[in-house]
This record gives C-alpha cells, sequence and structure tokens, in this order.
C-alpha cells in the first residue's frame, strides 16, 4: 500500500489572490465611483437627507429633464422596434430579392456614431437653414419648413435609425434559429401563412423582440449625442444632457453636482429595473424552439411586392445611411458652411489641414486611438482575469465578484463619468482631473462589460474537463491555464479588444465630461467644434471619423472570421 | 383503387435528384413505412405528399383529389389538404397549453366551440393526455410532447397521417411504447399511415408494407417478412437486420473463401450467374449461422477469434481465411471457447455480386 499525502490548500493561496485581484478592480473602478454618486445624491453636509433628494427631483429643470428621457425612448423603442421587426422579418421570411445582402446593409448603422447622424440631419433639416427644408421652402414659395429636427419627433427618429439594429439582430437570430417544423406543423394543422405569423411566429419571438426593445430603451435613456446635437439649442434637455449642462456649466458648484447626482441615481436605478426586466423576459420567455434537423423555413411569397418591397428598403437605406454620410464628407469639404454644393466650393482643404495642420483635430485623433488602444488591452486582460474566477474556480467568496461583476452592464456612460470625477479630482489624494488619464479610467469602467461578456461566453465554451485532463497529465494549474484555456479563449478576448477598441474610438457621452483643452477625443472635437460654429471642420473630422470606423470595422471582420476558421 | 398515389414524382436541388421517378399506391388504413439511411429521399418524399417541398415532376394524389402536379400547374398548399403531421422534434407550440394545442387545428376550421370541445377532449383522452390538458407542453417529458403532437393530428380526423421520425428523439423503452399506441390509434380511426423511419426494427413493427429506398431509388417494396427474408438485393440485405459479407473466389470450378485453401461445400450451392464472376460474396445473418462437428460434410472450417455474452445471446466472430463472420448462438446452445477451431454451418447462404 503506497499511501499518497495529498496537499491542501489552506488559508491565503493563489486562488485567493486572483479573487482578491478581481474584486479590487471592479470596486475602484466600477463599485465605488457609484458609491459615491449614491452618497452624494443622498447624504447632504455628511448626514442622510431625502428630502432634499425629492426637492432636486421634482425642481422644474430637473424633472422636465426625466420626463424628455422618458418621452424620448418610449417614442424612440416603440419607431426601432416596428421597424427592426419588420426588417428581419423581410430578410428571413419572406423571398425578398438579395436577402442576405439587405441584411449586412441593416447592420451598417450599428458602426455609425449617432451624433455624426444628428449633425448630418441637423444640416439637412434644421428648421430654417437645413438643404432639405430650404429646397422645400424655395420650391413651394412658403416659409414653412418641411420638417424641423430640433423636436421630440426629430431626435428620435434620428435614434430609430441609428439602434433599430439592437431589435433588428435579435429577432433575425431568433426567426432563423426557430425549429420550422412549429410553423409547418400549424400549417398542415390548417393554418395559412397570415395566421402562423400571428398565432405561432410572433408569439414565439416575442421574448426577443421584447429583449431587443429593452436594450434600446435603456440606451436611449442613457444616450447623449443626439439630444444634444439637436434638443439643446430648442431647450430639450434629456438626464444625460442635463447632468453635462449642470457640470459644464458651473465648474463643478455642490449645488450642481447633486443635481448631477441625483439624475444620475435615477439613471442607475432605471437601468437596474430594465435590466432586471430582460433577464426575466428572457428567462421566463425562453421558449426551447431551437430544432434538430432543419429544413429551410417557409418563405412567404411576395409576388408582386417584391421588387417594390425590395426598392423600400434601399430607399430606406438611401435615405437614413447613405444621404447622411454625403452630406457629412460634402460638407466637410466645403470652403465655408451655406455654400452651395458646386465645384468651385468643394476641396480637400479641410481635410488636409484637420490631419495635418489643426492641433485640436491632430490631438483628437491621437488621443481617441491611444485611449482607445489602452483601454481594449487592459479591460480584455483585466475581463478574462475576471471571467475566470466567476465562471470557473470554486472560491469562497465569489459570490462578492459575481454580484459585482453585474454592475457595469447597469452603469450609463454619464453615470460613469460623473462617479469618475468625484473620485479621481483629488478629494481622496489622487487628482486625475483634467487629464487623459481620468478619460483612461472611465473607458475601463465603461468597457468592462464588453469584455466580461465576451471572455465568459468563451470561457464557458472551455468545459471543466479539458483543464482536469491536463492536470491529471501533470501539467500544473499554470500549465494549464497558458497551454489549454488560454488557448481557447483567445477568441473571445480578441472579440473583446476589438468590440471595446472601436466605440472607444467614437466615444463621445464619457469624453465630454471628462475632457481639458488637450485632451479632446475624436467625439469631443466634432462636439464642440460644432457647438463653436466651426461647421465645416468638425464636419470633416466626422468624416474622417467615419472612415476610420469602416476601416477598423473591415479589419475586425477579417480578423474574427479567421480566428473562428 | 388505392386511396394515396404517387405518379412518376421526381425531385431535383439543383444537380441533386432526391427523389428519382418514384410510382408508389398505399391503401386507405394501410401503414405504410418509408425506411432508407439518412439522405435517402424519404424525407424528401414525405414532405411533397405533405406539400412543403414541391414536385420537379409527377403528380400526387389522396382518393379522387390531385395535390400537387407541376404539369398541370396544380398545387394543394398544406392546410388545404387535411393531413395530421407528426415531426422529428415534436414541434408543439410552448407559447400554448396542451389543450390549446390540440384544439388549434379546430378552431381554424371555425367549427362550433362545443364541437371544439368535445374533439380536443377526446384526442386528449385517446393519448392519454387529459390530466395535462391545462398544462404547458414544455413540463412534459419527450413523450408527453410526442402525444400532444399526436392527439393534435388526430383531432382533426385526418384523411392521411404523415409521421417523420417520431420516435427518434424518445429513449428506447418509451420507443417501444409509442409504437404499439400508435398502431392502436391507427385501428381506431382507420386512418392511412406514411412513416418515415431510418429505424427497421419500428419499420417491421408497424407497417402492413415498407418500402426501402437508396439515394432516391425505390429498392424494394413488401410486406415486413418478405422484406426480411427475401430481400431483393445486397443493399436491402445489409440495410435490414445484421449482415455478415464474405469475400468468396471462383478458382477452376471451385469456390474459396479468400485467403482460405479449402473449397466451400458442395452443399453450399453457388448460384450459376455467380460462377462468371472471379470474385462475389456469401452473405449470412449472423442467427443463422449455426456451429457443428469437425466431420459434417457441408461445414465450413474456421477459428473463434473473440466470443462476447450479450446477455440472451452469444456473439462470435469467426475467421475462415482472411475473412471473419459474425455468428450469432442463444446462451444455452454449445459452442466453442475463444480461439479453438470450429466448423460452420450456413443455414440460409445469400449470394451477391461483389460490390464495386
Amino acid at each position: 500500500m503506497s499511501s499518497a499525502t495529498i496537499k491542501k490548500d489552506s488559508g491565503f493561496g493563489v486562488a485567493q489572490l486572483i479573487l482578491l485581484l478581481s474584486i479590487a478592480i471592479l470596486v475602484i473602478f466600477v463599485a465605488w465611483p457609484v458609491l459615491l454618486i449614491l452618497f452624494n445624491a443622498f447624504f447632504v453636509d455628511g448626514s442622510f437627507n431625502s428630502l432634499d433628494f425629492y426637492r432636486v427631483l421634482t425642481d422644474p429643470e430637473t424633472f422636465q429633464a426625466l420626463t424628455n428621457s422618458l418621452i424620448i425612448a418610449s417614442m424612440t423603442t416603440v419607431g426601432s422596434t416596428i421597424v427592426g421587426t419588420f426588417f428581419a422579418w423581410l430578410v428571413t421570411r419572406t423571398d425578398l430579392p438579395y436577402k442576405n445582402f439587405m441584411k449586412s446593409l441593416f447592420l451598417v448603422p450599428f458602426m455609425l456614431p449617432s451624433f455624426i447622424g444628428a449633425l448630418a440631419w441637423k444640416m439637412l433639416l434644421s428648421p430654417h437653414a437645413g438643404y432639405i427644408n430650404k429646397a422645400f421652402m424655395s420650391l413651394f414659395g412658403t416659409t414653412e419648413p418641411l420638417f424641423n429636427i430640433y423636436t421630440y419627433y426629430g431626435i428620435s427618429a434620428v435614434e430609430v435609425m441609428y439602434l433599430f439594429p439592437f431589435v433588428f439582430i435579435q429577432v433575425c437570430g431568433a426567426l432563423e434559429r426557430m425549429d420550422p417544423t412549429l410553423e409547418e406543423s400549424a400549417r398542415i394543422s390548417g393554418a395559412g401563412l397570415l395566421t402562423i405569423t400571428r398565432k405561432i411566429t410572433i408569439p414565439l419571438v416575442l421574448p426577443s423582440i421584447m429583449s431587443g426593445a429593452l436594450l434600446i430603451m435603456l440606451y436611449s435613456m442613457a444616450h447623449f449625442g443626439t439630444v444634444a446635437v439637436l434638443g439643446i439649442e430648442q431647450g430639450i434637455y434629456n438626464i444625460p444632457t442635463l447632468i453635462y449642462e449642470k457640470i459644464h456649466e458651473s465648474a463643478g458648484s455642490f449645488e450642481s453636482i447633486r443635481t448631477g447626482t441625483v439624475l444620475a441615481t435615477v439613471l442607475v436605478v432605471t437601468a437596474a429595473i430594465i435590466i432586471w426586466g430582460q433577464q426575466k423576459i428572457l428567462s421566463r420567455g425562453h421558449y426551447q424552439i431551437i430544432g434538430g434537423k432543419s429544413f429551410r423555413p417557409m418563405e412567404l411569397k411576395l409576388r408582386g411586392l417584391r421588387w417594390p418591397l425590395l426598392l423600400f428598403c434601399l430607399a430606406y437605406i438611401g435615405f437614413t445611411i447613405v444621404l447622411p454620410t454625403v452630406v457629412i464628407f460634402l460638407v466637410g469639404g466645403l470652403n465655408t458652411y451655406g455654400l452651395p454644393f458646386t465645384w468651385e466650393n468643394l476641396s480637400l482643404a479641410n481635410y488636409k489641414y484637420i490631419l495635418t495642420e489643426y492641433d485640436v483635430t491632430k490631438d483628437a485623433i491621437f488621443n481617441s486611438v491611444s485611449l482607445g488602444l489602452a483601454a481594449a488591452v487592459i479591460t480584455m486582460f483585466a475581463g478574462v482575469m475576471i471571467s475566470y474566477v466567476i465562471v470557473k474556480m470554486k472560491v469562497r467568496g465569489k459570490g462578492i465578484l459575481e454580484f459585482l461583476g453585474m454592475l457595469p452592464f447597469s452603469v450609463p456612460g454619464s453615470v460613469i463619468a460623473l462617479g469618475v470625477i468625484l473620485a479621481w479630482s483629488g478629494k481622496f489624494g489622487i487628482n486625475l482631473y483634467n487629464t487623459v488619464w481620468i478619460i483612461l479610467v472611465a473607458y475601463i469602467a465603461r468597457y468592462m462589460a464588453f469584455s466580461l461578456r465576451a471572455n465568459s461566453a468563451a470561457l464557458e465554451q472551455v468545459h471543466d474537463s479539458l483543464m482536469e485532463a491536463s492536470r491529471s497529465c501533470g501539467a500544473t494549474m499554470w500549465q494549464s491555464l497558458k497551454d489549454i484555456v488560454i488557448p481557447l479563449v483567445k477568441p473571445g478576448m480578441i472579440s473583446a479588444f476589438f468590440l471595446i477598441f472601436l466605440p472607444a474610438l467614437r466615444e463621445l457621452t464619457v469624453s465630454i465630461m471628462l475632457y481639458a483643452p488637450t485632451t479632446r477625443t475624436i467625439g469631443v472635437a466634432i462636439y464642440t467644434l460644432n457647438e463653436d460654429g466651426e461647421t465645416v471642420m468638425s464636419t470633416a473630422l466626422a468624416g474622417v471619423a467615419l472612415i476610420l470606423i469602416v476601416i477598423g470595422q473591415t479589419l475586425i471582420n477579417h480578423f474574427t472570421k479567421k480566428v473562428s476558421e | 383503387m388505392s386511396y394515396i398515389r404517387l405518379v412518376n414524382v421526381t425531385k431535383r436541388f439543383g444537380d441533386v435528384t432526391a427523389v428519382n421517378n418514384l410510382n408508389l399506391e398505399i391503401d386507405k388504413g394501410e401503414c405504410f413505412s418509408m425506411l432508407g439511411p439518412s439522405g435517402c429521399g424519404k424525407t424528401t418524399t414525405l414532405r411533397m405528399v405533405a406539400g412543403f417541398e414541391d414536385l420537379t415532376d409527377g403528380e400526387v394524389w389522396v382518393g379522387d383529389r390531385l395535390l400537387s402536379s407541376p404539369k398541370k400547374h396544380h398545387y394543394t398548399p398544406p392546410e388545404n389538404r387535411n393531413f395530421g403531421m407528426v415531426f422529428q422534434a415534436f414541434a408543439v407550440w410552448p407559447h400554448m397549453s396542451v389543450y390549446e394545442n390540440v384544439a388549434f387545428p379546430l378552431r381554424l376550421r371555425g367549427l362550433p366551440s362545443a364541437e371544439i370541445d368535445q374533439r380536443t377532449k377526446d384526442a386528449l383522452a385517446a393519448t392519454n393526455l387529459l390530466k395535462a390538458a391545462s398544462e404547458s407542453p414544455d413540463s412534459l417529458s419527450g413523450g408527453g410532447k410526442q402525444r400532444v403532437a399526436l392527439a393534435r393530428a388526430l383531432a382533426i380526423n385526418p384523411d392521411v397521417m404523415l409521421l417523420d421520425e417520431p420516435l427518434s428523439s424518445l429513449d428506447p423503452h418509451l420507443r417501444e411504447e409509442m409504437r404499439f399506441e400508435i398502431k392502436d390509434l391507427q385501428r381506431k380511426y382507420g386512418f392511412s399511415i406514411i412513416y418515415v423511419t431510418h429505424d427497421q426494427s419500428e419499420a417491421m413493427a408497424l407497417s402492413h408494407r415498407i418500402l426501402v429506398m437508396k439515394l432516391g431509388v425505390v429498392q424494394q417494396i413488401d410486406k415486413p417478412l418478405d422484406i426480411y427474408a427475401h430481400p431483393a438485393n445486397r443493399f436491402v440485405f445489409s440495410f435490414i437486420g445484421v449482415s455478415s459479407f464474405t469475400d468468396v473466389l471462383w478458382q477452376d470450378g471451385k469456390a474459396f473463401i479468400s485467403g482460405s485453401d479449402r473449397p466451400l461445400p458442395a452443399a453450399l450451392t453457388v448460384p450459376e450467374e455467380m460462377k462468371a464472376e472471379a470474385r462475389f460474396s456469401l452473405a449470412s445473418r449472423p442467427t443463422e449461422i449455426e456451429f457443428t462437428n469437425a466431420e459434417d460434410p457441408a461445414g465450413v472450417h474456421g477459428q473463434v477469434i473473440r466470443r462476447a455474452f450479450l446477455g440472451e445471446i452469444v456473439d462470435y466472430l469467426v475467421r475462415i481465411g482472411d475473412q471473419q463472420v459474425r455468428v450469432q448462438i442463444g446462451r444455452r446452445d454449445p459452442g466453442p471457447g475463444p480461439d479453438e477451431a470450429c466448423c460452420l454451418k450456413f443455414l440460409r447462404p445469400f449470394w451477391y455480386k461483389a460490390e464495386d
């Protein structure tokens, strides 16, 4: 008989160290700033005061912003859900020509920053100076504009154009994965295609529609760019724009910080409720509708409507994507804003100027690229570690980390920015305010959710037995991690990197609250130049940003395809 | 006249011919199975009868109704065919209760509500589901879900019941039970069944007649016992039941098992048409070979490679020349031990040309 001694890990081991490190990262970057917001919202002079919270909340200006957020978010949600569901159905369940091509076209708005779109629509449809309105007024000899973009309807319409893919992608996925025999069995039961759509298909994909709609609701409530570009001029503020205005105009007075924290608290609570609702819908209404052997699903024959509907889709894409993009590039080429688009007035001079001479824009491009790279690399590695603890490790105290890991998903950008200001402006010994570091810290907090999602998904694919098999072959835990786990989660890490880098490149909501004169990002530079009346420079920079984004997206598609092969 | 008729039915997907010139007649109240490996065209045929696939050529008739005919530009959509269909993956609607699932086709037919209720309950009773009527189908087991699908197909009192591998998603003992339930329901309601499966025992147990298909071409249509006892060709023989093939060489008017220097005994008569081939196969079912004593003139000599007890039967692998033959005998029958020399007697030999 041989007696083996089993070494028992007791006390403080590597596992505990990793756990503590993970908890520390989430606490420092996410939890603490949020706690500071809650503290500042409810505590006045160091004592709890909910009455004052109520006073700030019911202040006419604050209350109006809350109402506006709700109105705009509701209209955007309803609009995007209808548009997204309709197009998803069209490209998955009908014989629309060039379906796959159309499907990829509908995903294009995903990568376009909505505030650049808003900028374009401002130039097209502002009541008196917009190109379309001007053309309309001179054509019909009227002084009434065709459509005023500076309204709730205008703002919501622009948000719908850029947000509907959230619903589109969810519904497409559900329709494609759905077992076709669920519909076929209804058909053989005697139901026609319309009845099947009404009674079977839509109820079965309803959870996906709802979850996409809630995502849009959340996004729109916390959305800064479109409202900032189109609303502020007419005094339409929503929660994030009012937080920005408060922090910006009063340079950090106590009263404005309080208003900001109260608004931020409302956002956090709303976000938490929405995310809770989404989880509930997904877990309860998540039908097992994925089938075994699959035949092609039934397609509705559009017959005479085939080509008209394709034309409609193309017109939609042309109107919502091509037209604004063309306007951006054209205005970016104008010598002076307001001139007609003729060859004498157009040149590449602006583009050359902002890329080679103008310090504001040169700095902005450098800042955005380096911030994006840094945030993506740091967040990618932190995300792998934290996801590993959450998904794979059996260690006491993991529950705290699981709770903290949920947090980044429900904290909107403007809340993070405000929290970061409270935490890192010297009150606690470190002052990063007015440096580029404070933006980096905020980006890490903002994009942690993306990294956690991509990495946990990859880690869940790696079955425990793979690691156990490696250990039983004689590899230590570190060797197994290095040789087995890391190679298998590499696709997740790479996709996390890109999921962070590209959005960071076009980020506005967070950096607008944290920038100093030399630390503008591309988004901030576009926005502030536009505010200062430098319309053509701002638009030219927007054009450059669009090109950068398209190149980045192409690279992603190229890389992720390679990785998955 | 037969009830269901497929006339010269052909289906092509691009360059691939999934079903080639199929002619088929099925009687009222008959249970007809289509059997074959995956990709043989059986499911495509069923889906053409259902109306989910259109025909490239040919006609589908039920009674005096023409359902599909590309030549005559006629096509009745599935919802107007009055068929019942059960799918492999159950396809019960998770957002409706069991009762609502079964009542759905009746509601579509605009029947009076009292009749809907009565017929739904009848169908639920026939499938032992009355107690689960108000439950969600997701709370049922696989067998329960498939009963819901059956009840839903029964409720409309269909002319034809189409079953597309309905038992493949169930575990084995449940499969056997459901098999007989389907048979009982058919006796009670009298509909015709077209049953698609790749499981031969299912087809044997249920059907009046079986069609064996390979690559879109019919190999044999016969009663279950005839398919087993008189397979039309090498493919049918190997597809139905357990089989073992041995290479045989024809040299100087004598047959040798490949690698063996002893000719086969005269008792194993080689058919005339094989004698023209240099190489052909001796096929047999493992249960139709027995051990005999070494002096038996009809015996073929070999050596046991391995022996395995499979409960009631004992499974042998025997080497003859460079070939291997499977033999199965009863647990109580005397048999040789491992590595012993032995002598085999082929009770029902089949002879097939060598595979290309």
